[in-house]
């Protein structure tokens, strides 16, 4: 409920303003990860979330689901991205444990700060730092499974950059971030636990290919720390994107997130549906 | 860890494919001059059609533009051409243009090149040799 009227009071605000976002290329705007914050899907990217330039801003909302054999994630969130300077993000996520019964909702406030240059067109690679502050509502099984906390921080430094034309000719997009956190399985499953309750580095990374202006194809990998002693593993996905106009983008990836609370072999199809609203 | 070493692998494939390269100039594989005028009178065409950036060109001697614009594509084309008119600087200094107008006359060019069926990948390296004109003209 909290997380809906946020929504709305970002709508409003930015329906109140002059300027809609649609200044910067196709594509190039990338899309929401099931975090809130732009990027790919499981990765946060220095790119943000609109198709807003350093004269504009946008707002951004997005629905993704990731259907595995045991569980099920459902993400609804939106952003505002200003002047292609700082992004804010809201996200819901309900975890569903199909196999066991029940479901985990957290909210994920996120910002991110455009430091220094442009996806395509600055030398060096765009550099964001970002923070995700989470805040899990279903605690039960994060206290079984003996996770330290229910609120946490992640914070992440991203850097993204755009070849046009190196791969065959075809525009190469890749990007590097480094997180710090504390969380177990994104925080679904709280933050610290009895192996480890102490900030981590975790390196994550994407590569895509664009084959036209309207699809891309690529992989993602998120490494992911084991606070809480069940084995949980990296994520890897491979994903293609549809992005019909700077209004909407559709994508589609298989997912390999590894073992869950200590249930292995989750993979699935992840389905995400982002627009820009302004 | 496997999973890691997955995503290098994947990664180190693309970094291989970017290496191979064609021995043929961009400006042969595009189709020489007769495809670079095609692909500049569509661009005019676009620019008379386009209310934000028309504005721009008003005072403009258009066959002027035609012919240096030309000329400088087939440079940066590596085409047997010699850019003869004056610097980015000089040209666009004044015109405060932004960034959101900087990427709409990228987008405008884009459709012109769409237009004269140039492929999707020689239009990325073409453009890719236009990029650092951006510097020497946004906001300025
Ligand atoms: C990749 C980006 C661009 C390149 C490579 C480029 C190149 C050129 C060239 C070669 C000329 C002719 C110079 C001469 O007459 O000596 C020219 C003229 C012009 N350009 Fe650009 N241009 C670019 C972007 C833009 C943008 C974004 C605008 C405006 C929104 C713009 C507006 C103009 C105008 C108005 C003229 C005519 C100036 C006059 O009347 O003398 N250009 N440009």
């Amino acid at each position: 409920m909290r997380c809906i009227k946020l929504v709305g009071i970002i709508l409003l605000f930015v329906s109140s303003m002059a300027v809609a976002g649609d200044g910067k290329l196709i594509g190039t705007a990338g899309l929401n990860t099931i975090e809130g914050s732009g990027g790919g899907g499981i990765v946060p990217w220095a790119t943000l979330s609109g198709y807003d330039t350093r004269d504009q801003i946008s707002a951004s909302a997005f629905i993704t689901q990731v259907s595995l054999p045991d569980y099920r994630l459902n993400v609804i969130g939106a952003n505002i991205s200003l002047f292609d300077r700082a992004e804010f993000s809201v996200a819901r996520q309900v975890f569903g444990l199909t196999s066991l019964g029940g479901e985990i909702t957290q909210s994920i406030y996120g910002a991110k700060v455009r430091l220094y240059g442009d996806v395509i067109y600055s030398d060096w690679p765009q550099i964001s730092i970002g923070l995700q502050y989470k805040d899990l509502e279903d605690t039960a099984v994060a206290q079984l499974l003996g996770s330290d906390d229910t609120k946490g921080t992640d914070f992440y430094v991203a850097a993204t950059k755009v070849h046009l034309g190196v791969v065959a000719g075809y525009n190469l997009v890749w990007n590097v971030s480094g997180r710090l956190t504390k969380a177990n399985q994104l925080g679904l499953l709280g933050f610290g636990g009895a192996t480890n309750d102490d900030y981590e580095l975790m390196l994550e990374a994407s590569a895509g290919v664009l084959f036209s202006r309207h699809f891309a194809a690529g992989m993602e990998y998120r490494q992911k720390p084991d606070n809480l002693g069940v084995g949980e593993d990296d994520w890897i996905d491979v994903f293609i994107t549809y992005i019909p106009s700077k209004r909407v983008n559709f994508t589609m990836a298989w997912a390999d997130l590894g073992s869950i609370a200590g249930v292995p072999a989750q993979k699935g199809l992840y389905l995400s549906v982002g627009g820009q609203l302004w | 860890m496997v999973k890691g070493l997955l995503f290098i692998a994947v990664c180190g494939l693309l970094f291989v494919t970017g290496c191979v390269s064609r021995s043929e100039t961009l400006y042969v594989q595009l189709g020489g001059q007769a495809k670079i005028d095609e692909v500049v009178k569509n661009f005019v065409r676009e620019i008379e059609f386009n209310n934000e950036i028309l504005p721009f060109f008003a005072d403009t001697n258009i066959d002027r533009f035609t012919e240096k614009f030309a000329q400088q594509l087939c440079v940066f084309a590596d085409g047997p051409c010699d850019y003869t008119g004056d610097s980015m600087e000089q040209v666009h200094g004044g015109m405060h243009i932004t960034e959101a107008q900087f990427n709409l006359t990228v987008d405008l060019f884009i459709t012109a090149m769409d237009k004269a069926n140039v492929p999707h990948r020689l239009q990325n390296q073409l453009i890719s040799r236009m990029t650092f004109t951006r510097k020497q003209m946004l906001y300025k």
